[in-house]
């Protein structure tokens, strides 16, 4: 029970997928300038790596693995993940309008969210079950939740400062978000 | 040899098992749309500027199909668009006026000085919230951008403290008219050929005293209109667009030089 939780710590706080791996920097980026819209991305990126990662154990547990066919992971996870997003997108299309009009583009978005592949290759790489990679796949999203709608409000603050000319857009973000990758060090802490 | 035929058939399948599952979850999924909500789609703009009020083309697209907007809600839609949309519907086509928009100030860094050292938000909005005049001129463009900022087809830009707009960019949307909060940016019909590039309402002395290039109300391109197009309110020219024919007699005779070519 304690290495489940210790999982879930460890990639949403101390391996945590933007300030550390530097995964899925574009949507951080992107999609960062006002809370709502971010905590929207972050609400869909749960939703979609939690459920890929689990379909990406299975697919490698009980196909590649038996068949010795694991080098063809990242193609396969490709396709699964854009698979995925299709039928998630569908199904809440036809089943709960508000929350497909809620998500918008953020949802066929994720589909090239290298996070989302990169957190299905990182859960085989260290060997997890399929219960160890659903719990990596939610913490992983998680943490790009808690980095992305932390850095929008960062971004909501700064839009009402007087930046310095050469820092206005993208430098100061950049400054931010390395800012935030630095403090989130201090979670190194928390690792055993 | 094996192996590649092994990985082929295994990754082929897989898209095979995938490519029939995301058939089946496109039937069973399948929502009923209104046809014609494509269609009515397909003759806006697509740019999604939400200067029509709704949260973009498919939202007012929607809108038109249910009767809630009319057919020519998209102010930036061309007269054919507009007759397609219009025969998709099934009612009778709307003549549509495209219009530019202008801004109303010529005061630029070298005809106003600046009255104050503002350092705060730099954001014309904020600017006239606080009730700060940073030029001379009480009426005139703060240049800050707001206009720029809400522009979605890069038409408009502040040029030595004053927007200019790019009348060959502009779709006349309004977006920028709406943004301006001191109501510099008027929307014209296309093709007219004079407008007034001022908004100062004082008298001429005090316009002369905080701006070179503002207009004093002298009344001169009032009396040479021979279409009583030109009415001097409030010390200030106004064009009345309905009856300009664009002999452009008014620019030629302007005192003050500020009414110009569009």
């Amino acid at each position: 029970m304690t290495s489940l939780l210790m999982i879930v710590v460890t990639t949403a706080l101390i391996n945590n997928v933007v300030l550390s791996q530097f995964l899925g920097i574009c949507s951080f980026l992107g999609v960062s300038k006002r809370i709502k819209t971010s905590a929207s991305l972050g609400g869909a990126v749960i939703f979609v790596i939690t459920l890929s990662s689990a379909v990406a154990s299975l697919l490698y547990d009980f196909v590649l693995v038996p068949l010795n066919l694991t080098y063809l992971k990242t193609i396969v996870f490709i396709l699964v993940i854009a698979a995925l997003v299709q039928v998630v997108e569908m199904f809440l299309k036809k089943s709960s309008p508000a929350i497909y009009k809620a998500l918008g583009i953020y949802l066929p978005l994720i589909t090239t969210n290298c996070a989302v592949l990169g957190v299905a290759l990182t859960n085989v790489q260290d060997g997890y079950n399929f219960i160890e990679s659903v719990l990596a796949g939610f913490g992983t999203a998680v943490g790009f939740t808690i980095a992305i709608i932390l850095l929008a409000g960062i971004r909501e603050r700064i839009d009402e400062k007087a930046v310095p000319a050469p820092f206005r857009g993208a430098p100061i973000v950049l400054l931010c978000a390395a800012l935030m990758a630095i403090a989130f060090m201090g979670f190194s802490g928390l690792a055993v | 040899m094996q192996g590649i035929i092994i990985a082929t058939l295994v990754v082929a399948v897989i898209g095979l098992i995938i490519g029939i599952a995301l058939v089946a979850a496109g039937k069973t999924f399948h929502v009923e749309t209104d046809e014609r909500v494509d269609r009515v789609r397909e003759n806006l703009p697509g740019n999604n500027c939400g200067a029509c009020g709704y949260a973009g083309c498919d939202a007012v697209a929607d809108a038109i199909v249910r009767g809630e907007a009319p057919v020519d809600a998209c102010p930036v839609n061309s007269q054919e668009a507009v007759k397609k949309i219009s025969t998709v519907m099934g009612v009778k086509s709307v003549e549509i006026v495209k219009k530019v928009a202008f801004v109303r100030c010529a005061g630029d860094c070298d005809s106003t000085s600046e009255k104050c050292n503002y350092v705060g938000i730099n954001d014309c909005r904020a600017a006239a919230l606080a009730g700060i005049s940073i030029w001379e001129c009480d009426y005139g463009c703060y240049g800050f951008g707001s206009c720029v900022s809400v522009c979605d087809y890069d038409a408009i830009h502040v040029k030595n403290g004053v927007a200019i707009v790019d009348k060959e960019k502009c779709m006349g949307c309004g977006k920028c008219a709406a943004a301006c909060p001191r109501k510099l940016i008027e929307l014209i019909p296309e093709g007219k050929k004079v407008a007034v590039r001022c908004s100062n309402h004082d008298r001429g002395p005090d316009v002369k005293k905080v701006c070179s290039a503002g207009c004093i109300g002298c009344k001169v391109c009032m009396k040479q209109c021979e279409h009583e197009a030109i009415q001097v309110e409030g010390n200030l020219a106004h064009i009345d667009y309905e009856k300009c024919v664009g002999c452009e007699k008014c620019a030629e005779k302007c005192v003050a030089k500020i009414i110009t070519e569009l």
